[in-house]
């Protein structure tokens, strides 16, 4: 589904990724793990689309078509989504009102009839379960005056609508505690299916105790330093990102001299 | 950085209302005069006391100099070369009925998709359209004629309900009160004038549309709303004009009584030539509109949406004289390219327990320059009056600029006044936001400029807020809408 070949980006003026490779096949949950500043949210902004964001070499496809021509709102129609790390406040305009538009703009690109009020309201209703999302938050304005939780569950939520081919979670689990994060995991791994691949950017391997990753990659300073199963993700947390980089230096002496 | 381009992009698109009607009209020479003024009066027929007034506002206006306080520039207005009498020689005669109205104007209302038709008649809309200065269609007046409402234009007011005009013309805003004022006074063409007598609820929106087109003619509008004892009303004002050249000079004045427990709500969108991107060619916008709440527990509420005209120099303002009475100001003002808007109100409390509340949201683009300037004044007598007022401005440029001046002056240690501020760019992230969701960039601003309008939107009736979310739209995205 998604093909990342040896991409490079800059933002703010310096280069953040040095070069990653990447296959995601659909149906798989991938976790990018790293430490601060190792350009895991950069490469999550890449694929979104992002304009301070500048790629500077490689390529990304996404079946098989050249993801990085497009702009941000044909990738997100044709399947793209990412779950924000600081979703964004918009006031005076309602959370219903911008995932109405968001839902519609998206079905038309796939053929598919606008859907009307009521039938809106009645999947949005059903959808709102899965992140246990309180009904007030849908006449609210996007995100403003939300608690941190809220906001992440309203990622999901409006992921649980749009029905995306590729997730992108962007450290959903920052700021969230114990009981929400086991809910907003309980909504995303909801959403698992041999159509839809995922990929769950995370610092902490706590995450990945709810949403169980079928591959896990390191990510530091720009470049994917080891990947490996779920055991990565524990060994990490075991030995941390220093101990794990050094492990892969000494054994992916190789990728370095390409 | 290329959001910025898009932006950019985006607050560029043309006026979409830039055309001209062909039809003749009939004028008299460039200038002003005494001799100018008579044959104003002259031409609309008029009892001798509107003659008297003019004249009076005329002499007065001769020893008046513009103001310059305001936070506009522009070329000097050479009030020699203005035309200040023009009608459509068509309705010379008067239309009986719609099926009376020149084809080519009912052409260029359809254009601008002003609803004069049956249809718009059947949706529970009167509509009193003025055109180059003389209104050439009023329907559904015999309708509210039974309901005690008279709803006409301003001449045929002067000439069927001489009594009311002398009475109120000129008690809210007296022909000495500013030089725009005055002016109008001497000139003024025509205009709309409604009286809703005691208790009487009017019973759907009443609504006139405003446009300019002959060349080089100065418009100046005078509208009288009376609601007596216990009436209430809605008015709406709307308007667009053709492209042109030359800037267009305009001085209306509206004039609103409320009595005892009255209402009037007056809502406006304006949608004038704004110029074209180098800022040539606007409309020069100069309006007095004030309103006097002379009755107990009476209230009117301005909301307006400014989204056009080279120059806006305008204060709805309220004088809240009867005890309990209310006075409200809701206000979107875009400055786009090189427009300059300079408005806000006046709220004056004099009687006891008055209240006022002020929105005001401003949007700049381009190199548009953006100024509220409002005074909320609290006189002596006025016991327990309270104000809120409340000013957002949001950038949508680099290049533009918005500007605060709000004015207090309390004479009475009771009064409770609140002020918000908010100053803010609209976001890059924002945008991406709704693009991750798969709004396109257009629908995108247009949907966070529409969400900072909400709360003065909300306060339109429903399809005016239609109306106005689609000028907005107009005004900065193009397609959207």
């Amino acid at each position: 589904m998604l093909e990342i070949r040896n991409l490079k980006a800059r933002a703010g003026g310096k280069q953040i990724l040095n070069g990653i490779d990447l296959v995601v096949k659909a149906g798989e949950v991938h976790a990018i793990m790293g430490p601060n500043g190792s350009g895991k949210s950069t490469l999550a902004h890449v694929l979104a689309g992002r304009e301070t964001v500048e790629v500077t070499g490689g390529e990304v496809l996404f079946e098989g078509k050249n993801l990085l021509e497009w702009d941000p709102e044909m990738r997100a129609r044709e399947g793209i989504f990412l779950a924000f790390q600081y979703p964004v406040e918009i006031p005076g305009v309602s959370n219903m009102y911008l995932l109405k538009a968001a839902l519609n703009a998206v079905r038309k690109h796939r053929g598919l009839q606008e859907l009307d009020a009521m039938e809106f309201l009645s999947m949005v209703k059903e959808r709102m379960k899965l992140v246990e999302m309180d009904q007030g938050l849908l006449n609210r304005a996007v995100n403003e005056g939300f608690s941190g939780g809220e906001k992440k569950r309203n990622e999901i939520f409006q992921m649980a609508v749009l029905e995306p081919r590729l997730a992108i979670l962007d450290e959903t689990d920052s700021g969230l505690d114990i009981d929400a994060l086991r809910v907003v995991a309980g909504g995303v791994n909801a959403l698992r299916g041999p159509g839809r691949a995922m990929m769950v950017i995370t610092h902490y391997q706590r995450l990945l105790n709810y949403i169980v990753p079928d591959r896990v990659h390191v990510l530091s300073q720009g470049r994917i330093v080891t990947s490996g199963g779920r055991e990565l993700a524990l060994r990490l947390e075991e030995k941390g990102y220093a101990g794990i980089e050094g492990d892969a230096r000494g054994t992916a002496a190789p990728a370095a001299a390409s | 950085m290329s959001s910025t381009k898009t932006l950019r992009e985006l607050t560029q698109q043309d006026y979409k209302y830039g055309f001209v009607t062909d039809i003749e009209s009939d004028t008299v020479p460039k200038g002003l005069s005494e001799e100018i003024v008579r044959v104003i009066s002259s031409k609309k027929g008029e009892p001798a006391f509107m003659l008297e007034w003019r004249l009076k506002a005329y002499r007065h206006w001769l020893t008046m100099t513009e103001p310059t306080w305001a936070n506009v520039r522009y070329p000097k207005i050479d009030y020699n070369d203005i035309i200040y009498y023009s009608a459509p020689k068509s309705a010379a005669e008067g239309p009986k009925s719609l099926e009376d109205v020149d084809p080519e104007l009912r052409k260029t209302y359809e254009k601008l998709g002003i609803p004069l038709e049956e249809q718009k008649v059947l949706a529970g809309v009167a509509v009193d359209a003025v055109f180059d200065s003389v209104s050439v269609a009023t329907t559904f007046r015999s309708k509210l004629h039974e309901l005690g409402i008279l709803f006409c234009s301003f001449s045929e007011a002067v000439r069927e309900h001489p009594d009311l005009i002398q009475k109120y013309l000129g008690s809210v805003v007296p022909y000495t009160d500013n030089f725009f004022a005055t002016l109008n006074s001497a000139v003024f063409s025509d205009g709309s004038f409604v009286f809703v007598p005691k208790g009487v609820r009017c019973p759907m929106e009443l609504s006139t549309y405003f446009r300019i087109n002959a060349a080089d003619t100065g418009q100046f509008e005078r509208t009288l709303i009376i609601a007596d004892e216990g009436a209430s009303v809605s008015y709406l004002e709307g308007c667009t004009a053709p492209k042109r050249d030359r800037n267009q000079l305009h001085a209306a004045v509206v004039e609103l009584v409320t009595f005892d427990r009255a209402t009037i709500k007056y809502s406006t969108v304006q949608n004038w030539y704004p110029g074209d991107k180098q800022g040539k060619g606007g409309i020069y916008n100069f309006v007095t509109k004030r309103g006097k709440c002379a009755g107990k527990g009476s209230k009117i509420s301005w909301t307006q949406v400014e989204t056009g005209s080279a120059i806006t120099w305008k204060y709805p303002s309220c004088i809240l004289q009867g005890d309990d009475s209310v006075g409200e100001f809701y206000s979107v003002a875009l400055a786009n390219n090189y427009q300059q808007a300079d408005t806000g109100t006046k709220m004056i409390h004099i009687g006891k327990n008055t209240r006022s509340t002020i929105v005001s949201k401003g949007i700049s683009a381009g190199h548009g320059q953006n100024t509220y300037r409002g005074l909320v004044k609290i006189m002596k007598g006025a016991t327990n009056a309270r104000n809120y007022s409340q000013c957002d401005s949001l950038l949508m440029s680099d290049t533009c600029g918005a500007h605060t001046f709000p004015y207090v002056e309390v004479k009475n240690s009771t009064a409770r006044l609140e002020h918000e501020a908010s100053t803010s760019k609209i976001g890059e992230d924002q945008i991406f936001y709704c693009r991750q969701r798969g709004l396109s960039a257009e629908d995108a601003v247009s949907m966070i400029v529409n969400g900072f309008c909400k709360e003065v939107f909300r306060e339109l009736p429903m399809e005016f807020a239609v109306e106005a979310q689609k000028l907005l739209g107009v005004s900065l995205e193009g397609s959207v809408g």
